[in-house]
């Protein structure tokens, strides 16, 4: 079950409904077998567009190609791709076998190599067992499973999966991420994946887009976007990110970021105007003792986390988060303690207003 | 019903030092259920256990025998009622089917503006009793009705739609097709959008689609509203009875019991195979639909995607509603042109129209009017009053049998109004009322018990709905804040199930009021006789016809303002509990 591995192009997508703007300007390249995440809050529009993709709900202005072909005048039955819906959508009234074997009929496939077809299917699943189940019988991990299978055996294009983890219980997630993951790299299929979730995303995709309001807010590897987030809304959305409004001034070859409180950091990439920085908890270490490059704060609350510590540190005119190792025996800082921050300076992200 | 963990002021009552082995002691609630379950059990399960033991009983020895049954199928004009019933029951399913399926598959698949119209033409044929209408039907689509002259005349042939058993199917088909409608629409709505789109994901559409996914997932709706019509049309006396169509099994059965006796033995055969056929039809139908509850709207997702009509399809759409809401009407319109017209017989519509029939009916039927005001009234308080206490005891005790109650109650789905008007005339013949000097069977409050008992199992549906919906917490409250189980129940169940239980009053009270099957049987006198009766005696002559239609009209706008009424009422409730949890 290998098909030839192909792109998508989306190119200035625009929708609505009614009045609402659901999607606005979405311009992506997705490469041939790769695994990309669409992943943002829920209202976002990632689930849309992934319809859209499909050829689901009203029809957007603009272009979707896969492998080349526009398919967005194409009604959903003709695009071939395969789409897992996040509820499954097991029919309840067919068997396991005759969920999994619906699409090979609906391509007037001959019933001699329906069978084989749908016994691979289940096997690349697992499942093979199972095949004269009702779906009713089956555990939620299993029917996923079988969702799977019933997709990819009529060997789409391209594979989309609507936060098809989001009905599992949690052990049962990171298993079943791992798993199709491994799949997707064995058929090779390029695949999108819908999640809310910024671990699962992290985990599986080789690229992702953050959305936010309909509009792709940063495209790149989970690594980029999380070291390198281009606006406020995705440093904040993925991790936690303590954010400083400010401007930044130059003294000779220094430039210095000067919060709004007169606080002041030295930083070490170009930066101009006003803007804010955004800080990583885990960049950001306790001290006793200032220097000249330390933020003056006073420690409001901490929270044991097991191979962390972390505290919430009231600091240049705002409330820090920062995380601080633990190692057996070390007491660590109490509340109503006065401390200073010492910023790792070249993680910190300037982004101008 | 007080409480029986309370040790009563001022010492042990009599009723507390007598044994317990006499008296076993009894919360309230067991004592109001097992008085329930005697009045259940003598008016309804001992009836229908006596009908069928006759029906296994020599009439001349007194001993079992299956002879009557073999002197049945013996006799051609049975064995040609026995085919004639189930060749209408089923035919009437079929074209009900027809009329239902578009209407429901239009309503739930695309914007149609129409859709209003549709659902209440769901309610429209439910609020006229079918043998009202039936009349009205031969006047229009009989052999020298409306229908038929035109055609004669501009096209030289007619349709026999009234002919024989043509009209009891047409007539059953056009008031039953709603049970397919309201059951298969809500199937139809409760599939989630997301079954249809991974068909098409996997390349199906159009009629593959619906027939490969959509309607099977509907399947559990559908049967559910064709097995009531099936059991319905089989159990029907009044339609074929007006329409003279006597070769059926349930007017068999009426015509040998007043006609030939009540002792006559084939009544009771008859009256087994209806219950025998009620039994297996929902048995069947609960075989089939077994472990498929199909309703898969997730949480958030809305049943199926909806899509606009295309110009051509709207206007096959229309078309189609428009003429099936004419059919639908057909028997409406029929019936007020009866009653406003002078003479109307080989003629398309009336000679000339006239209020004098509604003049006649006024003179002649206040006392129809009166006494089902009075049946219907009694009817319905005591449903709504057995309801809600058969409700309160399955749902909030423990006590033992409980469901037993809710199953005893139900079973009256299952007993034809004919059977249980010929079970009360053998069971209650014999036992005189104190003070009245009438058998029982004659006194006209068993008319009153008769139409209570038919229509509990929905009165009992309302009140069940009703209470589910209030949160076991709000009882513990009360509970909790000092107020004894009684207290609890008088000022915080019952006040908030009285929305429920009102529409379910409404509900008993409008469609007793035109039930006719079992109070054929019992009416002893005219002046007893409810408007049901009171129409089937007009229309029995054509000079009465006029004024038959009037009183139909008048069946019609009780029904009708019953309806509407708790309509209003289960809105108005609907409303007020969602303003109190919103706040």
């Amino acid at each position: 079950m290998t098909t030839e591995m192909v792109g998508i192009e989306i190119e200035d997508l625009h929708l609505a409904f009614g009045k609402t703007k659901v999607l606005t300007g979405v311009n992506l390249t997705i490469e041939p077998g790769e695994f990309f995440a669409f992943l943002g809050p829920s209202g976002s529009g990632k689930s849309t567009l992934l319809r859209s993709i499909a050829g689901f709900g009203p029809q957007p202005e603009g272009h979707i190609r896969i492998g080349g072909k526009d398919v967005v005048d194409l009604p959903p039955w003709k695009r071939n791709v395969g789409m897992v819906f996040q509820s499954y959508a097991l029919w309840p009234h067919l068997s396991v076998r005759e969920n999994v074997a619906f699409g090979l009929k609906e391509r007037k496939m001959p019933s001699s190599e329906i069978g084989p077809r749908v016994a691979a299917a289940l096997d690349l699943v697992g499942l093979k067992h199972l095949a004269e189940r009702m779906p009713n019988q089956l555990s939620g991990g299993q029917q996923q499973r079988i969702a799977l299978a019933r997709t990819v055996v009529v060997e789409p294009k391209v594979l989309l999966l609507d936060e098809p983890l989001s009905n599992l219980d949690a052990s049962l997630r990171v298993q079943m991420r791992r798993e199709l993951l491994a799949l997707q790299r064995k058929l090779g299929l390029t695949t999108i994946f819908v999640t809310h979730d910024q671990e699962e995303a992290n985990t599986t995709s080789d690229r992702m887009a953050v959305l936010d309001g309909g509009v792709i807010q940063q495209i790149g590897t989970p690594q980029t976007l999380y070291d390198t987030p281009e606006n406020l809304f995705v440093a904040s959305f993925l991790g936690t990110a303590n954010i400083l409004e400010g401007k930044v001034e130059r003294d000779g070859g220094d430039i210095r970021f000067v919060a709004g409180t007169g606080d002041k950091l030295l930083l070490s990439s170009e930066a101009d105007g006003t803007g804010a920085i955004v800080l990583r908890p885990q960049n950001i270490a306790i001290t006793d003792r200032p220097d000249g490059d330390t933020l003056s704060g006073r420690i409001l609350h901490r929270e044991f986390l097991g191979s962390q510590i972390r505290y919430i540190v009231q600091a240049a005119g705002t409330e820090m988060v920062v995380d601080q190792g633990h190692k057996a025996g070390e007491a660590g800082y109490l509340p109503e303690t006065d401390v200073h921050l010492k910023v790792n300076t070249q993680s910190a992200v300037w982004i101008p207003q | 019903m007080t409480s029986s963990s309370r040790p009563a002021a001022g010492g042990r009552s009599l009723a507390d030092r007598l044994p317990d082995a006499l008296f076993p002691k009894l919360s309230g609630p067991a004592i109001v259920g097992l008085f329930i379950a005697i009045f259940l059990g003598g008016f309804l399960i001992f009836p229908v256990l006596q009908v069928i033991y006759v029906a296994f009983q020599d009439p001349g020895s007194g001993a079992l025998t299956l002879r009557n049954f073999g002197d049945f199928f013996a006799t051609s004009l049975f064995r040609e009622s026995f085919v004639n019933s189930f060749y209408v029951s089923a035919m009437s399913v079929v074209f009900a089917t027809l009329i239902a399926l578009p209407l429901a598959y239009i309503t739930t698949r695309f914007n149609f503006g129409g859709a209003m119209i549709v659902q209440s033409l769901g309610f429209i044929p439910l609020i006229m009793p079918p043998f009202v209408g039936a009349v009205a039907m031969q006047l229009i689509f009989g052999r020298n009705g409306t229908v038929n002259l035109l055609l004669r005349e501009h096209f030289g042939f007619t349709i026999p739609f009234m002919d024989g058993l043509n009209g009891v199917i047409l007539v059953q088909s056009i008031h039953y097709f709603p049970f397919i409608l309201i059951n298969l629409s809500t199937s139809l709505r409760n599939i989630d959008r997301s079954m249809e789109e991974a068909a098409q994901n996997l390349g199906s559409h159009g009629m593959r689609l619906f027939r490969k996914i959509v309607f099977p997932l509907a399947m559990p709706g559908y049967i559910a509203g064709a097995v009531l019509v099936f059991i319905k049309v089989f159990d029907d006396l009044g339609t074929p009875l007006l329409l003279n169509v006597n070769n059926m099994l349930a007017p068999q059965a009426y015509l040998r019991i007043t006609s030939v006796g009540i002792s006559d033995p084939m009544g009771y055969v008859i009256s087994v195979i209806l219950v025998a056929f009620s039994v297996l039809s929902l048995w069947a139908s609960f075989l089939v639909m077994r472990g498929k509850d199909y309703a898969t709207v997730q949480k958030g997702g809305g049943g199926l995607a909806r899509r606009d009509l295309k110009t051509r399809e709207k206007v096959l759409a229309y078309g189609a509603v428009a003429l099936i809401l004419l059919l639908v009407l057909s028997p409406h319109i029929g019936l007020l042109l009866l009653s406003l017209g002078t003479v109307w017989s080989y003629a398309p519509l009336p000679d000339g129209y006239t209020l004098q029939n509604y003049v006649t009916m006024w003179e002649n039927s206040q006392q129809y009017i009166a006494n089902t005001l009075l049946y219907a009234g009694l009817a319905a308080l005591g449903d709504v009053i057995i309801g809600t206490a058969i409700a309160y005891i399955v749902l909030r005790t423990g006590i033992w049998g409980r469901k037993g109650l809710d199953y005893l109650a139900t079973a009256a789905l299952a007993v034809p109004g004919v059977v249980l008007g010929i079970g009360y005339l053998r069971s209650f013949q014999g036992i005189d009322v104190p003070f009245v000097g009438e058998p029982l069977a004659s006194w006209w409050v068993i008319i009153a018990i008769a139409l209570m008992i038919r229509r509990l199992p929905y009165a009992l549906r309302a009140c069940m709905a009703a209470l589910q919906q209030v949160s076991h917490a709000l009882e513990e409250a009360a509970e909790n804040l000092g107020a004894s189980k009684t207290r609890t129940i008088r000022r915080i169940v019952i006040p908030l199930m009285m929305g429920g239980i009102l529409a379910g009053f409404v509900t008993s009270f409008a469609t007793a009021a035109v039930e006719l099957s079992a109070t054929i049987m019992l009416v002893s006198s005219d002046a007893d006789s409810p408007l049901a009766y009171g129409i089937y005696l007009f229309m029995q002559t054509p000079s009465g016809r006029g004024a038959g239609a009037a009183l139909g009209i008048v069946a019609v706008v009780i029904v009708g303002l019953g309806t509407l009424l708790s309509q209003i009422i289960v809105e108005r409730d609907k409303k007020l509990k969602t303003q109190s949890g919103d706040h």
